[in-house]
């Protein structure tokens, strides 16, 4: 499934992350911003905060609902996309090139026990 | 379980995607919310409202029996002409909005809301004294055509001359051979009509008006875009802007009220309500700072909750968060300011003109 790079790692809360040497970026999956809708607004954390893995980290709304973005590992954040926050459609046009944050994780063990693509899949099928 | 509509085997074949709305089991969208919405602004957009209920009142007396229970003046109206008005309780708050047809003054339709048509028909039920209101919601299908396109849409479906169909005014006639109300009526700021028909020919009729319009760039359209459609035109939601606990007059309704005429359940309330002032108003903000202000959140003056939120979103055509919500009147001129809250946090919020949305 093309919609779901294999490369990434995802969460049940519908986020994908992807290691990037230190530190993981996160985003919301193609599924997500489908069942979203029209993405308008992205509120993120400063750089510096700490996300916990599982909680909020942010929001996410379209024109008709309001979306919490949960992180999928702990840590802080070291880079946040203003760009996003600032062009919040971006995340429809390609979820994956829509990065929202990038985590200096505080296990990195965390990354690796996300689910992979082939786990992802099967959680949205089931979910049908 | 969710009722269907007649057209939910259309909705499927157009990969709308599906939700429960009032019981109902609606199109949300179909191609995307905003691009339904501009569709609606630009050129044209069909929607499914069948979920609403109709109500009817015949035979002699019928108009008088209407006029009790309603807030409009139908006596004022002509033949053929439709009035919005308010289905009131004693206290004067809103039972419903709805919209009612004068066909002659012995043949009374209203169309209701989905989420209250079996509490209207039980309301007028018991309020009704001469005529008995019969209950057609099941007899009829309801397809909205909107946009400055539809009316051209609608009359290469016809023969009816709809020139002469004003808004607020309907016929009957055929549209693509289908029996229907032709009514120039909507909920989106745009022109257009209301069609109702028989379930059976709801499919037929839905898919003639798509393929007439394909070339004027119709669009099914989902109840997501008639929302925010609807929004941007400050047009009441009933649940959000208007309910059991608020009047027409702090719902800025004044003028669907006609305190002038006969007696009508909740008109006491309402001169009563007049003489004093009203102490909350039903206003029309933008947000000043990032945020998007959605119903139930609080609005705070001084750190002090006011008021609450009605409805909120960003404006596809308006491009900008605005929202609906009652603020004490005090608060309720064009430029007042006052806070939103959202998740916690006091975001700056202007009273400002509505209609959001004005026609370039």
């Amino acid at each position: 499934m093309s919609n779901y790079p294999s490369d990434l790692k995802y969460t049940k809360d519908h986020e994908w992350a992807k290691k990037a040497g230190n530190t993981v970026v996160v985003g919301v999956t193609w599924h997500a911003q489908d069942a979203l809708g029209a993405v308008v607004y992205v509120e993120l954390p400063k750089v510096g905060a700490q996300v916990k893995a599982h909680e909020s980290f942010g929001v996410i709304e379209s024109t008709k609902a309001v979306s919490e973005l949960f992180a999928p590992v702990s840590g802080k954040v070291v880079k946040v996309n203003d760009d996003v926050a600032a062009n919040p459609g971006a995340v429809n046009d390609d979820p994956y090139k829509a990065w929202l944050i990038e985590v200096e994780p505080a296990n990195p063990a965390d990354y690796d026990a996300l689910l992979d693509q082939a786990a992802y899949t099967k959680l949205l099928e089931a979910a049908k | 379980m969710a009722r269907q509509t007649p057209l939910y085997a259309a909705h499927q074949k157009l990969k709308g995607r599906l939700v429960d709305f009032a019981g109902w089991e609606m199109p949300v969208q179909y191609s995307g919310l905003i691009q339904e919405h501009e569709a609606v602004r630009t050129a044209a957009g069909l929607f499914d409202v069948s979920h609403m209920g109709e109500v009817e009142f015949k035979g002699k007396g019928a108009l008088d029996e209407a006029n009790r229970l309603i807030t409009n003046d139908l006596a004022r109206c002509a033949d053929g002409q439709a009035v919005y008005a308010g289905l009131l309780n004693e206290q004067g708050g809103f039972v419903d909005d709805v919209v009612a047809y004068r066909f002659s003054p012995e043949h009374i339709f209203i169309c209701v809301n989905a989420s209250n048509a079996d509490k209207d028909f039980n309301w007028m039920s018991s309020h009704a004294k001469a005529v008995r209101p019969v209950n057609r919601s099941n007899d009829f299908a309801q397809l909205a055509v909107q946009g400055p396109k539809a009316a051209g849409i609608v009359q290469r479906l016809t023969s009816a001359k709809l020139d002469g169909v004003g808004t607020y005014r309907f016929t009957q006639g055929q549209v693509a051979k289908v029996d229907c109300i032709i009514s120039r009526t909507g909920y989106t700021g745009e022109d257009g009509f209301e069609l109702y028909c028989a379930p059976k020919d709801a499919e037929r009729l839905w898919f003639a008006i798509l393929e007439e319009g394909q070339r004027d760039g119709i669009l099914p359209c989902g109840l997501g875009a008639r929302d925010s459609l609807r929004t941007e035109m400050k047009y009441a939601l009933y649940g959000n802007d208007i309910d059991e606990v608020h009047t027409p007059l702090e719902a800025g309704l004044g003028w669907i009220v006609k305190l002038d005429k006969g007696d009508f359940i909740g008109k006491a309330a309402l001169e009563k309500q007049k003489a004093a002032g009203v102490s909350r108003k039903l206003v029309g903000f933008e947000l000043t700072e990032a945020g998007i202000p959605r119903s139930h959140y609080p609005i705070l003056k001084d750190g002090q909750q006011v008021g609450e939120v009605t409805s909120g979103t960003m404006g596809p055509s308006v491009k900008k968060a605005i929202g609906i919500g009652y603020v004490p009147t005090a608060l309720s001129t064009e430029g007042a300011t006052f806070h939103v809250e959202i998740r916690g946090r006091p975001v700056g919020a202007r009273v400002v003109k509505t209609p959001f949305y004005k026609k370039p």
